[in-house]
């Protein structure tokens, strides 16, 4: 008898169970289906039920339905019903839903329920767009520093404390503030902190004059830069979520210090989403000045003190007053209304701060004009290359203020096309700094399809292969290699589905060499075993120490794959990444089959005779 | 079935300096290759933009390159990519162009060669990321070797260490120098495919290691070259059949993979070669020209830990 525990048979076979119910769902296949969201909140269960009521009644068929991350997608068995479906619901909830077209894998439900799912695949798989824009953290720090620039000025002004001048310079990360004696300087300090509690300030002399310092600490910079692409991710996600682009299972994603990656599965035309995606829109309102001539202010170019020149769409000038009565980040909901009395609208919510400025403004102000001027950002290459900023500011709407509001009201003067979009823009948020599409990367769905086709191809004939050369090398056991090595795959795929990494064309080439690497921990053991018959010890012994002796070489030469695989890990992006996250846990199945599958397989061959005369091997 | 049934006795030691004499010749060739030549980067490094189109019937590249260039498309390499069906055009980095129009326009001019063109897949990648990618997937070679030099150093003597890396630094210099003679597009998958083999090319080493010093223990009087020897044609068998397996898989990956992965599963080929010989010839002899002695194998024995504790 070959001693041999039981409990690591036993091991095994619980490992095996687990790592086949894992990998079952990957064994269904895919089907046509939609997948609902709901702009800024999740699809409920009852949605669920109302939908599947309405489908029933007009006769379309569903063969599956599930809620995912508020989400819901119902599968369908025909393209037609799947097209019918989505008319029918937009019909019975028009607007309510984001509602995206995509394939979903036709695992049972109770499997999906006890959180069985199938392997994700990458998108030179599946197909889809894969951008990545570069925030403009420094852009972000500015604004921080403008930020500042302003709430000084203000604070000093309303305590009426004398000051110079207001100076921000940026590549120093400094703002100052400039005072005539040290009598000035001690009130406006008051004034200062008195608005800005935690603010740290420093007294310098800048050339004559004492002046007042705030300098931004390398802790303050990251956090603002860190604030910055954190906020855009999110606005990225609001906007990628919202009715008005139907996209299936975006995914948003810091990259790196500055960089957002995005991937949209399944998209086709990427031209719509970006045109979305990097709009920075946000929305200011100002009281119109209206003790002064805007054509005067315009063609002499000495604008009031006091005031701000503007024009409107068709090019009007318009003096508006240099206080910003409630600004974009104030807003909490905006919805596009195509038909009121005045014509199509946007209809905002503020918050308390924006709504009680508001109201006070409403109510001081009775009979006067107020403007909504639109800003939009984008950032263009200039003539010699150079990237710069361009901000377009238009007055879009002057309304005399007939009643007093302040929460709740209209902006009239948008066509519907800007007024849906303005709509989508302003629910979303503004983007905390400019973005630039840096990589973009679009694969079609055939060639998705036809890269796995390769992969697949390429997988099942290599382990054809090394299985058909296992038998024949090394017999009997040369067949326990081969169910090892098919355990090493299914147990690979289990880990894959459970951590949720997706399959990339390299994650299959990965697969692949790990196939490869396992056969080597095969190969090492085996010749162990025939190098040890070879001196004449006897078989029984010869399967004991040989599995002992391959052990620490088997050892040995994961743990170099497994630093490769590491640090790629760490630098890779993407595809690549793909290629790591398979090879790291291949070589952990790998060895798990290899030393504890394989030995156990042996025992159960071998262990149960009372002699072993000589071995198949 | 067996390949090796009696054990092979082959001078290995003795012969060395031959060995070392082709793999001066294999560096010296794949560095000056590289300098003189240089890779074919792919746009993962060079930045630009890449078009895949689809065709129904082979089309005529001549004629699709002056529709581009007769439409102002400057610059643009069009050439087949895996079948004489798929065309793939290649355009430098251009700071204006966004990926869809691009790849629309192209579309378009092709639909004037043959209507039923598809568009497969376009990519844009800017150069400045470009750049970043080249110098990160430099940084992720540097990081293995290094991880792996400290694995080595605390596993096997010093001078073992320093045979094992130069030999595994001679097979990825060796897959440059092939990308270079064959002009392969070198990519970031190539630079995942480089690291593998770093990876993997090892494990032949330490198997001979770990042999010689499981030899040297048991054999102390015996000379070292001798004792490498004998430890290297021991585990000749091993050495060989698991490359050969792994081989077989990997050509496999080369015939089917498809255009993406070629350069992935040569980078794999030649590594695995190169790692191989390497491993047999050089590795061993390097330390052997350090002076090891049996007392270095031996030194360390005691502080080894026993790693046979505790097995399956």
């Amino acid at each position: 008898m070959i001693s041999y525990p039981r409990w690591k048979i036993i091991l095994v076979a619980i490992v095996l169970v687990i790592g086949i119910l894992l990998a079952l769902p990957n064994l269904f296949g895919e089907e046509n289906a939609l997948q609902l969201a709901r702009d800024r909140a999740p699809v409920q269960a009852s949605d669920r039920t109302s939908i599947a009521e309405l489908l029933e009644s007009k006769g379309v068929r569903t063969s599956g339905a599930f809620l995912e991350q508020g989400r819901l997608t119902l599968r369908f068995s025909s393209k037609q019903d799947q097209l019918k479906a989505r008319d029918l619901i937009d019909e019975a909830h028009p607007g309510e839903f984001t509602i995206a077209l995509t394939q979903a894998s036709r695992v049972p439900d109770w499997m999906r329920a006890v959180g069985l799912s199938p392997l994700k695949l990458g998108l030179d798989l599946r197909g889809g767009v894969y951008l990545v824009y570069q925030v403009d953290v420094a852009g972000a720090v500015k604004q921080l520093l403008d930020h500042r620039e302003q709430d000084f000025r203000a604070s000093l002004r309303n305590a009426r404390a004398a000051y110079q001048d207001v100076q921000v310079d940026y590549p120093e990360n400094r703002v100052r503030v400039l005072f005539k004696d040290a009598e000035g300087l001690a009130k406006g300090r008051e004034a200062i902190l008195a608005d800005n509690r935690n603010l740290h300030l420093t007294e310098i002399r800048a050339g004559e004059a004492p002046a007042l310092e705030l300098l931004l600490t390398p802790q303050e910079i990251k956090e603002s830069e860190d604030y910055a692409v954190q906020q855009n991710i999110t606005i990225l996600r609001n906007r990628l979520n919202s009715p008005e682009l139907a996209v299936s299972e975006p995914q948003v994603a810091r990259e790196g210090v500055d960089r957002i990656a995005i991937q949209l599965p399944g998209l086709q035309n990427s031209a719509e989403v970006k045109k979305i995606l990097g709009k920075v829109a946000t929305l200011e309102f100002r009281m119109v000045d209206e003790n002064d001539n805007p054509l005067e202010a315009a063609s002499t170019g000495h604008v009031p003190l006091g005031a701000k020149l503007y024009y409107t769409r068709d090019k009007q000038p318009v003096l508006l007053k240099r206080e910003v009565v409630v600004t974009g980040d104030q807003l909490t909901d905006a919805s596009f209304q195509p038909n009121t009395q005045d014509g199509p609208a946007v209809s905002v919510s503020l918050d308390s701060r924006g709504a009680s400025k508001m109201l006070k403004n409403t109510e001081e102000n009775l009979g006067h004009l107020m403007a909504v001027v639109f800003i939009d950002r984008s950032r263009e290459k200039n003539a010699q290359g150079v990237e710069v900023d361009k901000t377009t500011e238009e007055v879009i709407n002057r309304a005399t203020i007939r009643g007093v509001f302040s929460n709740n009201f209209q902006i009239t003067g948008v066509n519907p096309i800007e007024g849906r979009e303005l709509a989508l823009l302003l629910r979303a948020g503004g983007l905390a700094a400019p973005l630039t599409p840096v990589e973009e990367r679009a694969i079609g769905p055939s060639l998705g399809q036809d890269n796995i086709d390769k992969g697949m191809h390429a997988m099942v004939f290599g382990m054809l292969a090394a299985f058909v050369f296992m038998a024949i090398y090394y017999k009997l056991f040369g067949l326990i290699a081969d169910v090892v090595l098919l355990a090493n795959v299914v147990l690979l795929t289990a880990l894959l589905s459970l951590v949720g990494a997706a399959l990339t064309l390299p994650g299959i080439a990965a697969v692949v060499l790990t196939v490869g690497m396992a056969v080597d921990a095969n190969i090492l053991i085996y010749e162990r075993i025939r190098e040890e018959l070879r001196n004449g010890v006897s078989p029984r012994a010869a399967i004991t120490t040989g599995f002992e002796r391959a052990f620490s070489a088997i050892f040995d030469s994961n743990i170099t794959a497994f630093i490769a695989g590491f640090v790629l890990w760490l630098f890779g992006t993407g595809a690549v990444r793909g290629f790591a996250v398979v090879l790291v846990l291949g070589i952990f199945t790998s060895m798990f089959t290899a030393l504890m599958g394989s030995r156990a397989l042996v025992q159960l061959v071998y262990g149960g005779k009372r002699k072993v005369e000589r071995l198949s091997i | 079935m067996e390949f090796f049934h009696k054990v092979t006795r082959f001078p290995f030691m003795s012969t060395r300096r031959v060995w070392y004499g082709l793999s001066a010749v294999l560096i010296v060739t794949s560095l000056a290759l590289v300098a003189v030549r240089g890779l074919n980067r792919g746009i993962d490094f060079t930045g630009g933009i890449v078009v895949e189109t689809n065709f129904p019937q082979a089309p005529n590249i001549d004629q699709l390159r002056s529709a581009l260039s007769r439409a102002g498309v400057q610059a643009a390499q069009v050439q087949a990519f895996g079948s004489s069906r798929d065309i793939l055009v290649r355009l430098p980095p251009d700071p204006n162009a966004k990926g869809d129009q691009v790849g629309a326009r192209i579309l378009d001019l092709f639909k004037g060669v043959d209507a039923g063109v598809k568009l497969q897949r376009t990519e844009v990648v800017g150069p400045q990321v470009g750049q970043e990618l080249f110098i990160k997937g430099g940084w992720a070679l540097v990081g293995t070797l290094v991880g792996i030099l400290i694995y080595v150093l605390a596993r096997f003597t010093f001078k073992l260490a320093i045979g094992a890396i130069l030999a595994v630094l001679h097979d990825p210099i060796c897959v440059l120098g092939f990308f270079a003679v064959t002009q392969i597009t070198f990519d970031l998958t190539a630079i995942s495919a480089i690291l593998a083999v770093i990876g993997y090319s090892l494990n032949d080493t330490v198997i001979v290691f770990d042999r010689v010093r499981e030899r040297a223990r048991t054999a102390r009087r015996l000379p070292v070259a001798q004792v490498i020897d004998e430890s290297i044609n021991q585990t000749l068998s091993r050495t060989l059949m698991t490359k050969l397996v792994t081989l077989l898989v990997v050509v496999f990956l080369l015939i089917f993979g498809g255009e993406t992965l070629h350069g992935f599963s040569a980078a794999l080929v030649i590594g695995i070669l190169a790692g191989t010989y390497s491993s047999i010839y050089i590795s061993a002899a390097l330390a052997l020209d350090l002076s090891l002695r049996t007392d270095d194998l031996l030194e360390r024995k005691l502080s080894k830990p026993e790693e046979v504790d505790g097995l399956p």
